[in-house]
């Protein structure tokens, strides 16, 4: 355990973005479980729940933001606290739009749900699974400086991505079976691409984990190409 | 659209890198080889292993009493002055010990100036006396006293605000341009390394600013060692930085590393605020 600042104002300021970290995360863990849930019961009033919380993401990033710059204007951090602020003004956006995609999701359900209420076949809720572990421990990660934890979610992504790629041609070969399931296919499409993006984010989160506590840049050294769409 | 993004893809240029400060590796101009200073029977250095990278900037940093300025007047023999105090151990200037026998220290404090905290012009010497006071004291005559001081002036930007009135007192002059002044005195002698102890600490911010602005300068002709308490200077002008602790030294690294990613716990306690 590290000893605290001598100026226990800044030592508190710090405490205070880390606590706002902490609930930025908690909240898109919330959102992610609650759309994967909402997407496998087909449950609209869960997914518009959902979208509503977008709101407080947004008014987060914003604070985290002016806060992260106050600190830099103020403080001129070094070291591990140059490393948090600098690592926390990027988290921020990775998070905000893992709420985006969250929300979009949930649109997706309420759509899918207005066509015609069937629980999602095939590799969805196994791809879902898998990337509400990877955000959850993702962000786990970089709340407590588990650098170890971080490595581990990113050997996770090529998982993901052999989802999406297996999800598609099942969606695929659903459409060119039958046309008029062209309209729930078009957007379990969306769905997983989503979900994709959401593991990408949490790659990204882990990434900054590593950097945040080792000080080390590993960007673009896990990647492996997800199939495009 | 298309046709901007070709065209701009095909005038683009390569984007050119930002090197570290430190891109080449430099030569070695002094270094201190277990070095142990005494005042008495305090010990205030205990052991210091330290390259001086020639050509380039090192600040030392460390809280009060850690032994940083006893170190720095160790490189130029001003530690052996005061009484009782003695040093074992090298240090070198180009390979050769500045303590072995036979060696003259006002030779050794020729080549090796000093800038201190409080700048300290002659008080009843005029500003052209000034410059020229370090070489008078070694017993020097300039062959051009004229073109001597004005190139002095010049080299810590002081020329153009002094020119009409070198013949006032130093101490006329507002701190900055005292403690700039005083840079000039030692620059005069033509020194291969300049030490600055705490040089900006009695300076107001822009003082500072054109201080920092001139260590930038003169940093890339002289070998420097500039002791700070003041660690964001410390980040902004060196190209080293090395942090003393109770008369050892802790950590030696590129400064860059250092104030992101420094090896040392009690560094990053140091460098973070978490001392005391």
């Amino acid at each position: 355990m590290r000893a605290p600042h001598t100026d226990r104002e800044y030592e508190a300021e710090l405490a205070l973005l880390r606590q706002r970290v902490r609930a930025m995360g908690a909240i898109v863990r919330e959102m992610l479980v609650g759309g994967v849930r909402a997407l496998v019961d087909g449950d609209t009033v869960r997914a518009q729940a959902v979208i509503d919380r977008d709101e407080e993401i947004d008014r987060l990033e914003v604070e985290l933001d002016e806060q992260c710059l106050r600190v830099l204007a103020r403080r001129q951090p070094v070291a591990s606290d140059l490393r948090l602020i600098a690592a926390t003004l990027k988290l921020v956006t990775d998070l905000e739009r893992m709420g985006d995609l969250c929300g979009s999701l949930c649109e997706r359900v309420i759509e899918l749900a207005a066509a015609a209420p069937q629980t999602p076949a095939g590799s969805l809720p196994l791809m879902a699974a898998a990337v509400e572990a990877m955000v959850l421990d993702a962000i786990e990660a970089f709340v407590t400086g588990d650098a170890g934890l971080a490595e581990q979610v990113l050997t996770r992504d090529d998982l993901v991505d052999s989802y999406f790629a297996q999800l598609l041609g099942e969606l695929f070969a659903d459409m060119m079976a039958q046309p008029a399931a062209i309209y729930r296919a078009t957007r379990l499409t969306s769905v997983a691409k989503y979900l994709e993006r959401i593991a990408d984010h949490a790659t990204n989160v882990a990434e900054l984990a590593v950097f945040m506590v080792n000080g080390e840049d590993i960007r673009h050294r896990h990647r492996s190409r997800a199939p495009r769409i | 659209m298309s046709m901007m993004m070709a065209q701009s893809k095909s005038e683009s240029q390569p984007i050119p890198v930002t090197p570290p400060r430190a891109a080449v590796a430099p030569g070695i101009k002094m270094e201190a080889k277990g070095l142990k200073a005494w005042f008495g029977k305090s010990q205030a250095l205990k052991g210091i292993d330290l390259p001086l990278a020639e050509n380039q900037v090192t600040a030392i940093i460390g809280p009060s009493g850690c032994g940083k300025s006893t170190f720095v007047r160790c490189l130029n023999r001003m530690h052996e002055v005061v009484p009782g105090a003695h040093a074992t151990g090298t240090v070198t200037l180009d390979g050769a010990d500045i303590y072995g026998a036979g060696t003259d220290p006002v030779l050794v404090r020729r080549r090796v100036g000093m800038v201190f905290q409080k700048p300290n012009p002659f008080p009843t010497m005029s500003i052209r006396e000034n410059v020229l006071a370090g070489l008078r004291l070694n017993g020097r005559r300039p062959a051009d006293a004229a073109a001597l001081v004005e190139t002095s002036l010049r080299q810590v930007a002081l020329w153009d605000e002094v020119k009409d009135r070198l013949d006032r007192a130093g101490t006329s002059l507002s701190g900055g341009q005292q403690q700039r002044l005083c840079i000039a005195r030692a620059l005069a002698l033509e020194p291969e390394v300049l030490l600055m102890d705490e040089p900006c600490s009695a300076l107001d911010p822009i003082a500072t600013a054109r201080i920092e602005e001139l260590i930038h300068e003169i940093g890339q002709r002289y070998t420097i060692v500039i002791v700070t308490h003041n660690m964001q200077q410390a980040a902004r002008v060196s190209h080293y930085t090395a942090f003393f602790y109770m008369g050892e030294l802790i950590e030696h690294a590129p400064t860059d590393r250092m104030f992101t990613q420094p090896s040392n716990p009690k560094t990053e306690d140091y460098i973070t605020g978490r001392f005391g």
